[in-house]
């Protein structure tokens, strides 16, 4: 089975993230000042070939925790689209 | 003592690093990212630069080329292991050593002389120095703000694993002298062990008489006068 996985990583909620404060910061230079907050992460996505949903959890989940995602300052989540 | 200088693609002061040791009197080799052997190094370093131009995180993929296996192998088995810079955001991606830096609080690229001041005397690279001397040495990073969970920073502190802090020229450690919004001013740091060092300042960048500034070799020299 082929699967498409949509994963976004973010930096901690706890964590000051300066991009996404910049970025704020010119959404309301530019009026746009219902926006109260901006926190900037990365969308990867992956195709990838397993014989279940299950399994490709596993790959994804184990990708992450060991590459895309630095689990000390981010934090990751994905979904799964069969193809 | 003999010196190994890993080089990835991307990397930018290995010259400068292997210059510098064998200024002192010691053997220097590269080594070249894609071999396994670290030819009988004793000290290995993973120098500043841009490995594998930052992509995903600053280290994150240079952690896993083929050297890293046995830098990682070196440094489990008590081999004396060096981060400059960017080797410094590779080891912490490598778990060699604990926490993560991140991007500057300021949002900008910072290259300029800061001072530091050592937290212990207890480490091959801070043995041989002036504990009340701030020494000048440059910083050149955009993702150089230290940080850890409060368990991790107060394990640094009960250990004694706080190499470098940021300080100003009078030695001050305080918010004002803290170029990057690292916590606790932290600039650098050692593995539990004591053979893994990590930080962010470029010790081989003031190491020249010509540059009119050897801070950074008294740093160096601390290594090598063991």
């Amino acid at each position: 089975m082929k699967f498409l996985a949509e994963i976004n990583v973010m930096p901690q909620k706890e964590i000051l993230d300066p991009q996404g404060k910049a970025v704020k910061i010119g959404l309301q230079n530019l009026g746009i000042n219902q926006v109260s907050d901006a926190r900037i992460g990365k969308h990867i996505q992956l195709q990838l070939e397993a014989g279940s949903e299950a399994e490709a959890n596993q790959i994804v989940t184990d990708a992450c925790k060991k590459l895309l995602a630095n689990i000390i300052m981010e934090e990751f989540e994905f979904k799964l689209i069969q193809l | 003592m003999k010196f190994g200088v890993v080089v990835f693609p991307g990397s930018n002061c290995d010259d400068d690093t292997v210059g510098v040791i064998e200024s002192l009197g010691h053997q220097a080799v590269k080594l070249w990212h894609k071999q396994t052997s670290l030819e009988n190094c004793d000290f290995i370093i993973v120098p500043g630069g841009f490995s594998y131009g930052d992509y995903l995180r600053s280290g994150a993929i240079a952690r896993f080329s083929p050297i890293m296996e046995n830098v990682i192998k070196h440094a489990n088995e008590g081999g004396y292991l060096m981060g400059i810079c960017n080797g410094f955001q590779v080891l912490v991606e490598a778990h060699l050593l604990p926490g993560v830096l991140l991007r500057n609080n300021s949002q900008k690229f910072i290259s300029k002389n800061i001072y530091l001041k050592t937290g212990t005397q207890n480490s091959l690279l801070t043995q041989a120095l002036d504990a009340n001397k701030a020494y000048k040495v440059p910083i050149a990073h955009a993702e150089g703000r230290y940080f850890a969970d409060e368990k991790t920073i107060q394990t640094l502190k009960d250990n004694d694993q706080i190499l470098f802090y940021y300080c100003d020229e009078n030695g001050n450690i305080n918010e004002n002298s803290n170029p990057n919004g690292s916590l606790e001013n932290i600039a650098g740091i050692c593995n539990a062990q004591r053979n893994v060092f990590g930080m962010m300042p470029h010790p081989e960048r003031a190491a020249d008489i010509a540059l009119n500034n050897v801070d950074g070799l008294e740093i160096l020299k601390s290594i090598v006068n063991c």
